[in-house]
């Protein structure tokens, strides 16, 4: 008897934070779902272009990402500073690139090969010669579905 | 006295996980210009002979310049007068005879910037994303995006996208 009596005090209890942990869980399964973690460290420069018409890209698994740009900082005595190419976490030349694709494509399911497409992430720096020989590289190895990575910006008038 | 355990912390440490996450993870921003390369063959393509008056050609030099059928032209007006080409709306006797016909032809060197060339691109691409929305509007009164799929198919059909690359020239390359 006394024990519910002397709860029911005039006291008015502070905010509860009992359902503060679930808000924060809720926020962090919310960003643990939507973001990726960066799994092989940039060694050249990427900083994308600008365009309008894009398309997004929807299963990450079938998604290969070759990276062209000028070597980071920390990379320019190893490297030198002409643009080259990074596949997974090497520095790369053309010719690295069937083995690549082909590395990749072994994870997917068979079904699912020709929709796999080859996503370049390209710095705004880097001249065509490079990328030429990457896409002839390319069409050489079968691989014809390509994305140019690009920033979004609005269509021109 | 009450014997449960305090939850007190379970906000500190739920804080440090997410802050982690935070700072060691990038929201994927996994969009790009979407294309279709050609099939490698040995042997050179075969001689076509196409109109004239149905090819657009495009040329972006090493100084990042764009000649359009021989005429230098602004990237601000690629798009609009690539649609007046392929829709050929005065039926002009230079431009092309019916949007199946249209073939846009770009080249360029190896020196052109790659900020260029995807620009240049990017507009050839929003002229067709342009026309296939129009036609859309004119014949179904929706959105592009709003139509089944077997309706984009024959709006695609009817205007279908037809972007040729020449090999590069050597101009320009960064030694």
């Amino acid at each position: 008897m006394s024990k519910f009596k002397k709860k029911q005090g005039n006291v008015t209890p502070g905010i509860s934070t009992a359902s503060l942990p679930d808000i924060v869980f809720m926020l962090l399964f919310f960003f643990m779902v939507v973001t990726k973690m960066r799994d092989t460290e940039l060694m050249v420069k990427v900083n994308t272009p600008q365009a309008s018409e894009l398309t997004k890209l929807e299963k990450k698994t079938l998604v290969n990402f070759i990276f062209v740009g000028r070597p980071t900082d920390k990379y320019k005595g190893k490297a030198g500073t002409k643009p080259r190419i990074q596949l997974g976490d090497k520095f790369a030349t053309t010719d690295d690139i069937p083995l690549f694709l082909e590395k990749h494509k072994v994870g997917v399911a068979e079904s699912q090969r020709q929709s796999i497409i080859s996503s370049l992430k390209v710095d705004v720096d880097v001249t065509m010669g490079i990328i030429g020989d990457v896409k002839t590289s390319l069409r050489k190895a079968g691989q014809l579905k390509v994305n140019y990575s690009a920033k979004k910006r609005e269509r021109t008038k | 006295m009450s014997n449960e355990i305090n939850a007190g912390s379970m906000a500190d440490i739920a804080f440090l996980l997410l802050i982690f996450f935070l700072v060691t993870t990038t929201i994927a921003e996994d969009k790009g210009v979407l294309v279709k390369l050609p099939q490698w063959s040995e042997e050179p393509p075969p001689e076509m002979k196409l109109n004239s008056r149905n090819v657009y050609s495009v040329l972006v030099n090493a100084q990042n310049q764009l000649l359009i059928r021989g005429e230098q032209m602004k990237i601000e007006d690629l798009k609009n007068n690539t649609k007046i080409f392929i829709a050929n709306p005065d039926k002009r006797s230079d431009m092309s005879e019916n949007p199946q016909k249209a073939i846009i032809s770009i080249k360029n060197d190896r020196g052109t910037k790659y900020k260029t060339y995807l620009e240049v691109y990017n507009e050839l691409k929003a002229a067709y994303n342009e026309l296939w929305e129009e036609a859309a509007m004119a014949k179904f009164g929706k959105n592009l995006t709003e139509l089944t799929n077997t309706q984009q198919k024959e709006i695609k059909d009817a205007i279908p996208l037809v972007i040729s690359e020449a090999e590069p020239t050597k101009f320009g390359e960064e030694k």
